[in-house]
């Protein structure tokens, strides 16, 4: 019965859908917001990836929203599972030689990859969510590899609050001196395809990549406690 | 034919949007519904995406100065999903805890049982 009436109203929402999408057929050409975004972004903020520059410079105070529901998400994560009473010392079985060195060499350069990755952010495809990504990733193999590693909690909140305060820092002195709104790019444009340029923007997806790698460390620090 | 070519991504979109949607509607297990929210998310994402494309486009990124203009596909949905795929990941995982809360709790995840109990 309950599968009759969800496959009923999956079925009605599908032809509405249907109904609405038959009009915009794949491909067409794109907005005209994205149309200006594409001819004017890189005089107006200098970046080769406008991507990054509608992320960080058109549409920058709604990645502020945006890192701050990674951060209401992440808090609610820590709320939930510390407030249980559980000190339940279990030996961990620590992991073979071969695993553990490999994981230890690996490390180091999974972290470097990911702060090419945003601090390039403004050049080549990538930025600072997906270089904080990369460098959670390599957190989590340190937690699956070595057994019995921890990361320091203090640090990755130290991090994140020390990111976050950049990130509305930038912005309120571009406020104050830069133009008049929020997150202005203040700084000089530089010269496009430079890893110096761009004004405020690489500046700003550090302080992302920061905050969102030490956010998902810590979402996984979290699990990894709860399932030892 | 051209039917598929102009709707396929749109098609498979929905498809996975529907896949999460059932389950979420039916399945019990509370594992299983979150992972039919995770499968429904990966579906609107796909959707932003192919909303943005034009064919035969590039990636709005520019390598040369004299770059084409015309063939690059529209930048503002890609940087909606960019963030949204990372909040993805957080609201899962909180979603994942808050289920081993309910495990700890009732010793259960079957939504029906921790229905009955409700006070």
């Amino acid at each position: 019965m309950r599968k009759i009436i969800s496959l009923i109203l999956i079925g009605v929402v599908a032809i509405g859908i249907a109904l609405a999408v038959v009009n915009i057929p794949f491909g067409t050409p794109k907005t005209k917001v994205g149309n200006y975004y594409i001819n004017k972004g890189r005089e107006e903020t200098g970046a080769a990836n406008i991507v990054t520059s509608v992320v960080v410079n058109y549409r920058g105070f709604d990645t502020l929203g945006e890192v701050t529901v990674l951060f209401i998400a992440a808090v609610g994560l820590s709320a939930v599972l510390v407030t249980r009473k559980k000190k339940i010392e279990r030996k961990i079985e620590p992991s073979s030689l071969v695993l553990n060195t490999g994981c230890r060499f690996l490390f180091p350069l999974i972290l470097f990859f990911g702060a090419y990755i945003f601090i390039h952010g403004h050049l080549t495809p990538g930025g600072g969510f997906q270089g904080g990504a990369i460098i959670a990733s390599a957190f989590l193999l340190i937690y699956l590899g070595c057994r019995g590693r921890r990361i320091s909690e203090t640090r990755t909140r130290a991090a994140e609050s020390l990111s976050g305060l950049v990130f509305v820092v930038v912005g309120l002195i571009g406020l104050a001196i830069g133009g008049h709104y929020f997150l202005s790019n203040f700084l000089p444009k530089g010269i496009l395809f430079y890893l110096f340029s761009a004004g405020i923007i690489p500046i700003i997806y550090i302080a992302i990549g920061f905050k969102v790698g030490s956010e998902l460390a810590g979402i996984i620090d979290r699990l990894m406690e709860e399932s030892e | 034919m051209n039917f598929l070519n102009s709707y396929i991504y749109y098609i498979g979109a929905f498809g996975l949007i529907f896949i999460g949607l059932y389950i979420v509607l039916v399945k019990r297990n509370l594992i299983k519904v979150i992972i039919g929210l995770s499968i429904l998310d990966t579906g609107i994402n796909l959707f932003l995406i192919s909303i943005g494309y034009i064919s035969k486009g590039t990636a709005p990124i520019f390598e040369k100065v004299e770059a084409k203009l015309a063939r690059m596909v529209d930048p503002v949905p890609q940087a909606l999903v960019l963030t949204a795929i990372v909040i993805g990941v957080a609201v899962l995982a909180l979603a994942l805890s808050l289920a081993i809360r309910l495990y700890h709790h009732y010793d259960t995840l079957n939504l029906r049982k921790i229905k009955d109990q409700r006070w």
